[in-house]
């Protein structure tokens, strides 16, 4: 399906683009959606609900992308597009492919069948470091923090274009002595607006697991990306720092960067996501605003398991539930019994 | 015993040739696997590459002394390229593998009997060496150098151009690793798609370190070559490449001039503990049984092994490095 099709026209989405800078420090945002939330919610609202919807400004859709390991298929999705400006969250069950798909979209895995494209230009066979420099920039889910070069060499290291990294330059410093310095300014913004800034010159192998997953977040920004792919940004982190991880995320959008995650933490994705899109068994199986998606029968079933078997009718279902809502009031009961 | 005859070998041994070729070849390792992570278990190959180079060069091709530096250079590029195009893309062990055979590759070739016209086969060629010390400064027949330091003139020759190669290798490290370059090579090191994912061309980084450190390496060949006014293959099998990595690792990986006192390190224990044991032989203080004077080569290895074992225990950083970065483990 190309991805112009059936696109509504609305030309007041353009509060959405992201072509201003955002390296700015800003204020953590403050309760409550900001402006671009609400207009990432608005522009979303008349999507359909359905796999593959087309959205109406999309900065990145993947069309046909297969992935198989030897017999197993882990990806094999039709299509399907990410709305710019807004916070999507990448759901599914374990194994669903997610972040293989992730792997694929940002070029460090190679799909066999299918294409996608970032800003209107194609990514297949674009080598990763080419992804980063276009302006998708991606994290782990496993954090990698440079555990033995400082938190601001970590930083540092982030800024792309740097005279410096070229061989011949770098032996010089009054070549990139200039840029170098504009951007340790740069990374000693963030991190102050990531809290990270008393642990400027500490190993980043010193770091608690929540304070790397901040640190590679702010690194990832010193690319400067105009997408963020955030691959379970929550994995690991002590609750203390989930507010503020959260609140990094929602300041992303409000900036006008587009920011995409897998993630396993209901309550965030329902917190901070603009729209879901669920995976299952390597495909897109739903999509839709946060609670539409989690009250999906489809969605219910791929969590659960429930493709496994054949079809449930509504009564077999509701005869189900009723089981299992019993089961459970039995052993509430013994609980107080005891 | 003689202990000025062993503190005076040893004082020299401290700057002598050895040290300069294994400083070299260690600090062209130190770019490689120090900094950039890259397993390389060939080193071995690049310094014969550059020991060759001269040495066919002039014997075999009758062309001059510096045109054998420029092909010896332009071999270990050559060298660094074809080994890293197929397995710098794929996990550091396969880097590691490919590099032990392809020294061993270089070294049977040099030495079959097919080649016996270009590269001396098993016995290797010589004199290729007066070009290098027609240029001589000092003055043939006299000795040059101050308390146990004094060499003649020839040695004293290779030993100022050998120093001056360390010197500017150490300050060509010195000034790569301080760079944005370096930094992108110690974050290699630690984690490669981290790199990736931030926009840096990791493989590209990768072919320049291991080319840079093999031209070092060839470096080491021309002073192993030209100090020795001789080239033997089995001169270049895997215990030199084991050596340089002792150098490197007792000096401390990562450190600019790590390599450089390694190498001294080595040397100076390894000529200590000879000296030792020869007049110690000599005198009959150790018994026949124990050990004659034609096994102290083999003690000495084992005697330097065990210190090694124990300065790995103690200081695992080696002498320069840092123990807090060990303490850290790659998460």
């Amino acid at each position: 399906m190309p991805a112009d099709e059936n696109r509504p026209d609305l030309t007041d989405l353009d509060e959405g683009a992201p072509h201003e800078g955002h390296g700015g420090s800003h204020p953590a945002t403050a309760p409550g959606p900001g402006p671009r939330a609400l207009a990432a919610r608005e522009v979303l609202r008349d999507v359909p609900r359905v796999p593959g919807a087309p959205k109406p400004d999309p900065v990145l859709v993947a069309d046909g992308v297969v992935r198989r390991f030897g017999g197993l298929t882990a990806v094999d999705v039709q299509h399907v597009e990410f709305q710019r400006g807004a916070i999507t969250a990448l759901i599914g069950p374990n194994g669903a492919g997610k972040t293989t798909f992730f792997n694929l979209l940002t070029g460090f895995d190679r799909p066999d069948e299918g294409s996608w494209t970032f800003e209107g230009r194609s990514l297949a066979r674009v080598p990763a470091h080419r992804v980063a420099r276009r302006g998708m920039v991606r994290t782990f889910q496993l954090t990698k923090a440079l555990s033995r070069l400082t938190v601001i060499e970590n930083m540092r290291l982030g800024a792309t274009g740097q005279v410096g990294e070229r061989l011949l330059s770098a032996m010089f410093r009054r070549v990139w002595r200039g840029q170098e310095d504009s951007n340790t300014r740069r990374a000693d913004e963030l991190l102050r607006r990531f809290k990270l800034d008393a642990k400027r010159e500490d190993f980043a192998g010193s770091l608690s697991g929540g304070q790397r997953k901040l640190l590679e977040m702010a690194r990832a920004l010193m690319t400067e990306p105009r997408l963020v792919m955030l691959d379970e940004p929550m994995a690991g982190v002590n609750p203390a720092l989930t507010q503020s991880l959260l609140g990094h995320v929602k300041d992303l959008r409000e900036q006008g960067m587009t920011v995409v995650f897998v993630e396993h933490d209901m309550d965030m994705v329902r917190d901070i996501s603009d729209w879901v899109v669920v995976m299952a068994q390597g495909t897109v199986v739903a999509e839709g605003p946060p609670d539409a998606v989690m009250a999906d029968p489809a969605v219910i079933d791929a969590y659960l398991g429930g493709h496994h078997d054949a079809p449930l009718t509504e009564e077999d279902e509701a005869e189900q539930i009723a089981a299992a809502e019993a089961e459970l009031e039995r052993e509430r009961d013994q609980e107080v019994g005891r | 015993m003689d202990w000025s005859s062993i503190l005076g070998n040893t004082a020299r041994a401290a700057i002598g040739l050895e040290t300069v070729i294994y400083a070299l070849a260690a600090i062209g390792l130190n770019v490689q696997f120090g900094y950039a992570g890259l397993l390389n278990f060939g080193q071995a190959a690049f310094v014969a590459v550059g020991a060759y180079g001269i040495a066919v060069t002039v014997t075999v091709l009758g062309l001059p002394f510096w045109l054998g530096v420029v092909v010896g250079l332009v071999a270990a590029v050559l060298l660094a390229v074809l080994l890293g195009i197929p397995t710098l893309r794929l996990r550091a062990d396969y880097l590691a593998i490919a590099t032990i055979a392809a020294a061993e590759i270089v070294r049977l070739t040099v030495r079959s009997a097919t080649l016996r016209d270009q590269t001396g086969g098993s016995s290797g060629l010589s004199g290729f060496a007066e070009g290098f010390y027609d240029l001589n400064p000092f003055t043939p027949g006299q000795s040059y150098g101050f308390g146990p330091w004094v060499f003649g003139a020839r040695l004293a020759w290779i030993l100022v151009v050998g120093w001056v190669l360390v010197a500017v290798c150490c300050l060509v490290v010195f000034l790569l690793m301080r760079s944005p370059w370096g930094r992108v090579l110690k974050g290699i090191r630690e984690d490669e798609d981290a790199v990736r994912s931030l926009g840096k061309n990791v493989y590209a980084y990768k072919m320049q370190a291991l080319v840079i450190g093999g031209v070092i390496g060839a470096l080491a060949g021309f002073v192993f070559g030209v100090g020795r006014a001789s080239v033997q293959p089995d001169l270049y099998g895997t215990e030199l490449t084991f050596f340089v990595y002792t150098v490197l690792l007792l000096g401390g990986a990562a450190r600019v001039l790590g390599p450089v006192v390694g190498a001294a390190i080595f040397w100076v224990a390894l000529v200590l503990i000879e000296n030792v044991l020869v007049q110690a032989v000599g005198a009959g203080y150790v018994p026949d049984w124990l050990m004659s004077s034609t096994q102290v080569g083999q003690v000495r290895f084992m005697l330097v092994g065990l210190a090694l074992m124990l300065l790995m225990i103690f200081r695992p950083q080696g002498i320069f490095g840092d123990r807090r970065e060990l303490a850290i483990d790659a998460r």
